[in-house]
């Protein structure tokens, strides 16, 4: 369970997020708004990437404040552009980098491995240089990197806007798939159309926090 | 560099430790600078050379690491010639090939992983002195990912100023790659924090 009490996020003379409170418990929750809205920092919140000026954000017993480090094996995060979250030049060394953290096994790492990358169709690039891969290739390995460390929840901030159609397809059915608790932000509102609760953000508030049914018609109004 | 990166095979050198491969590469290094006879290198040389079918790599992998260097080459042999003679050329210029091609050929067969795990290892004894191995390994990892990442980004921004009529201004190439690589290090550490990256706790 996810809880926001009372919080704030300021940076400089701007509040970025005003006085937050809610609390998720959904399995599929999205996050939608203008740009710099605030969707943003509010993510990045949970797993400790941002901290708050003021409140409390608490992800299930972790205190992202406190407890960044361990939150961030059980908070996954991916990010929109795969080039700046694939960190080694080969498929297999970038997916094991996260799991370096974990001090598995070499056995289980190699089994995660394989594991992940058969569930993509990545097996064949296993030994691949990552820069040659396609942009959708990217995308699923930086989900892949993400997902061989097991983690409760999972972010996608913005998983589709680099993509095109086919990818983004892919993108969609990789996400539909996932046992995780997901929380996505995105401008793309097909993506989200199917999740359990949007949260639409505007100017540093929520303001609205509805089915995708209710919500995603008044949000379109609220674009026009 | 780029064009050395890992070729995946099972020949006894892709199985050979990454540290023996490292200190063999020292020590040609080294020898080749010793030795002054030219037929001596050329026949190091040749024997560099033997080892790349021995791999599975064919001639257009050996042209991938020359390719970058054979200007160079040529003008070090016409400098050679024309200062000394031409075996004092060949003999730099197969000292240069020599090296230049056993380092491709450590690189081709030697997993970033398992480089920098040798190199780690090799650190562990700095780290008292206040070098940390970990911070080391995945500052040259990310060296050799991002090369490629900021060249197509150079290659964009250069198509972007052809466009608007700027590719003759230095100023409208290097201002705008400067920028986006910046924002794109910022986003990396970000990246790198959420995949739970801990330099202080080692990894080994």
């Amino acid at each position: 369970m996810i809880r926001f009490e009372n919080v704030s996020v300021q940076f400089e003379q701007r509040r970025v997020l005003d006085d937050i409170s809610l609390t998720l418990t959904e399995k599929r929750i999205a996050v939608v708004g203008a740009n710099g809205s605030g969707k943003s920092t509010f993510v990045r919140l949970l797993n400790g990437l941002q901290t708050a000026t003021s409140g409390t954000v608490t992800v299930d017993d972790f205190n992202p404040a406190k407890d960044g480090r361990k939150l961030r094996r059980h908070v996954g995060f991916v990010f929109q552009n795969p080039d700046n979250q694939i960190v080694y030049p080969v498929v297999e060394e970038d997916l094991a980098f996260g799991l370096k953290a974990l001090k598995l096994p070499k056995d289980e790492v190699h089994r995660r491995i394989d594991e992940i990358l058969a569930r993509y169709d990545l097996t064949d690039f296993k030994t691949h240089p990552s820069h040659l891969l396609s942009g959708g290739q990217k995308q699923l390995l930086a989900i892949s990197g993400v997902l061989v460390m097991n983690p409760r929840y999972v972010i996608f901030d913005e998983p589709t806007t680099l993509l095109d159609l086919r990818n983004r397809n892919r993108v969609e059915r990789a996400i539909a798939k996932l046992d995780q608790t997901v929380i996505t932000v995105s401008h793309d509102l097909d993506l989200i159309a199917d999740y359990d609760r949007v949260l639409v953000f505007d100017q540093g508030k929520i303001a609205l926090d509805d089915t995708p049914a209710n919500a995603l018609s008044k949000y379109r109004e609220m674009m026009a | 560099m780029i064009a050395g990166l890992y070729i995946d095979g099972t020949s006894p050198l892709h199985r050979a430790g990454a540290g023996i491969k490292i200190l063999a590469m020292i020590a040609l290094g080294t020898g080749v600078f010793l030795i002054p006879d030219w037929p001596v290198v050329t026949g190091i040389l040749a024997t560099v050379l033997a080892f790349y079918p021995l791999c599975g790599f064919g001639p257009s992998v050996i042209w991938a690491q020359v390719k970058p260097i054979f200007w160079l080459l040529l003008i070090f042999f016409a400098v050679q010639l024309w200062l000394n003679d031409w075996q004092a050329g060949l003999l730099v210029v197969t000292r240069v090939a020599a090296i230049v091609l056993f380092a491709s050929l450590v690189t081709l067969t030697t997993k970033t992983s398992a480089m920098l795990a040798s190199l780690e290892r090799a650190m562990g004894p700095l780290r008292p002195l206040g070098v940390n191995p970990e911070k080391v390994s995945l500052a040259i990892s990310m060296v050799l990912r991002f090369i490629p990442v900021i060249a197509t980004v150079a290659s964009e921004i250069r198509d972007a100023q052809r466009a608007r009529g700027l590719d003759k201004s230095i100023l409208a190439m290097v201002v705008p790659l400067i920028i986006r690589t910046l924002k794109m290090a910022d986003d990396v550490a970000d990246a790198i924090e959420a995949r739970s990256f801990d330099s202080d706790e080692p990894a080994h």
